[in-house]
């Protein structure tokens, strides 16, 4: 296979490459942080929900040491073109992970309180329904970062829509509940931060599409509307 | 029945494929015109189809054509051999100094719109409005002020209270002023390499020149001298216009507007800075600035 990078210093290209390995690392983990708080929140497990709470360090960790690395290669290499375009998405991904990280953690939290109180009948169907797909979108949109994919990012991009409405329907739906019975009040609003947190989740997944078509493009599609992107990514592509 | 979460994509470590990383497009045709920006530059000079022979057989440039914006400052940039610096020295006709060596197609100056290559062009004259600055410092073995003056004595300027203020003028115009203005009758040699290159410089602008071209001529240079150059290539661009041929991609990132990639003596890419170091169109580009072999 063709190595990844092809610069004149191997130590350049090492480096690069760990940033990248490290952010897919990175990514790995907050995806199974996430299923983990939602997996927590469904089965009432309080263990489970601790332990999302404890690992949300070893994200923070992540983010600390590649920015530090990031910062280096800078300092360092004074990285052009498409390899600073690598080190300033590799750094504001890391951030959006970060976040979704805490997102995570509160989901867990929520999980920990809601363990102890009574379940409701439809055991957080919402929340699973939710949950599914803003986690398949997060691991959707670190495929892309490792494939370089800017279709897929745009593709995954457009997912978020689906998200808000889906976290929409599932407020609808919770304060149905709540109005049925008032006693459900304190569990629905607890699960409506929970879903909150997966909605949020989704916002940073679409940060992160954006980012990698700046890294692939070198163009800045943040702030820009999805059809915009759509129109100037893809029907770019199709002229090639 | 109770809905378990799917454990949808992967349960342990995630399974992300790689690619390679995004590179520019493979092979383009360079187009030497001026980037249409906001900012609309006026045209100072235009290479037109430049092609150069050393010693009449060896072909160093490519039918280049370029543009260079007035009051900016236009670097070169490519591997050793590239013909970056030959291109620079065609500006000045300094290759008419070695016999056999010939050129095809034209440079324009504007806004009179001469070939500065026509046969009826003197070279002289081409020297006193274009201006260079070497990659070693090279005064003349003179006193500071002499070194200055000499471009306005080959001019005949002989009045001395205008030859001296032309002098001042000059050395001002190359922050060097206050550090020799009680030694201009001393040796020039006895200033610092960096002081060197700034005498050379005012030497070069005592001629009231509208192009200045500098070959490298910070290489020789320590990073304080180095910087107070590049300061002063900033300075100048409100007046005059620039073209640098530089080594060091940072430098070139730092002081130009408009940056022009040569390889193998054809213009491969150009285009404004900011673009080239973000997002350069061109595989060969791409590869040159990161440090690749292409």
């Amino acid at each position: 296979m063709e190595p990844l990078y092809t610069h004149i210093s191997q130590q350049y290209n090492a480096e690069l490459e760990d940033i990248r390995s490290k952010v897919l690392q990175m990514g790995g983990l907050v995806e199974q942080q996430i299923e983990q708080a939602i997996n927590a929140l469904v089965r009432g497990d309080t263990a489970l929900g601790e332990a999302v709470i404890m690992d949300d360090t070893k994200v923070n960790k992540l983010e600390v040491t590649i920015d530090e690395e990031c910062s280096q290669i800078i300092a360092r290499r004074q990285p052009a073109a498409s390899d600073l375009r690598l080190v300033m998405a590799v750094i504001k991904t890391i951030t959006d992970l970060e976040r979704i990280g805490d997102e995570a953690e509160k989901i867990a939290r929520m999980a920990v309180r809601l363990a102890g109180e009574e379940r409701p009948k439809n055991n957080y169907a919402e929340i699973q329904a939710l949950g599914n797909h803003v986690r398949q979108m997060v691991h959707d949109a670190l495929d892309a970062f490792a494939r370089l994919d800017v279709e897929a990012a745009v593709r995954v991009a457009r997912e978020d829509i689906k998200i808000d409405h889906k976290y929409e329907g599932a407020l609808r739906q919770l304060i149905t509940f709540m109005m049925e019975d008032p006693r459900t009040i304190s569990r629905s609003l607890n699960v409506i931060w929970a879903a909150r947190a997966l909605e949020r989740i989704g916002d940073h997944a679409r940060n992160i599409c954006e980012y990698i078509i700046y890294l692939v493009r070198g163009r800045d599609v943040r702030h820009t509307s999805l059809e915009q992107i759509e129109k100037e990514i893809l029907g770019r592509e199709k002229t090639h | 029945m109770k809905p378990e979460i799917q454990p949808a994509v992967r349960k342990a470590k995630p399974a992300y494929n790689s690619a390679m990383p995004p590179r520019a497009e493979p092979d383009t045709v360079a187009s030497g015109a001026l980037p249409q920006t906001a900012a609309r530059p006026v045209l100072k000079a235009q290479a037109k189809n430049l092609n150069f022979y050393y010693g009449g057989t060896v072909q160093a440039l490519k039918n280049i054509n370029l543009d260079l914006a007035e009051k900016q400052v236009t670097a070169l940039i490519g591997p050793s051999g590239c013909g970056k610096s030959t291109f620079l020295r065609c500006f000045n006709r300094m290759h008419d100094l070695y016999p056999g060596n010939r050129y095809e197609g034209e440079i324009l100056i504007h806004p009179d719109n001469i070939n500065i290559l026509g046969k009826n062009v003197d070279p002289i004259e081409v020297r006193m409005r274009i201006s260079m600055v070497f990659q070693k410092a090279n005064p003349f073995p003179k006193s500071i002020y002499e070194n200055v003056a000499y471009g306005l004595r080959v001019r005949d300027v002989k009045r001395r209270g205008h030859l001296d203020d032309k002098v001042e003028e000059a050395l001002r115009g190359a922050a060097l002023w206050d550090e020799v203005k009680d030694r201009l009758p001393d040796l020039a040699f006895n200033l610092s390499g960096g002081q060197q290159q700034r005498l050379c410089i005012a030497r070069a602008l005592a001629t009231d020149p509208e192009i200045l071209l500098f070959d490298e001529p910070t290489s020789a240079l320590d990073p304080i001298a180095t910087a107070s150059i590049e300061e002063l290539i900033a300075e100048l661009k409100q007046k005059i216009t620039i073209l640098i041929v530089t080594h060091n991609m940072q430098q070139a990132a730092r002081v130009s507007d408009y940056t022009a990639f040569m390889h193998l003596g054809e213009l491969v890419e150009f285009g404004d800075t900011n673009t080239i170091f973000t997002n350069p169109s061109n595989k060969r580009t791409e590869d040159y600035i990161t440090g690749r072999y292409g």
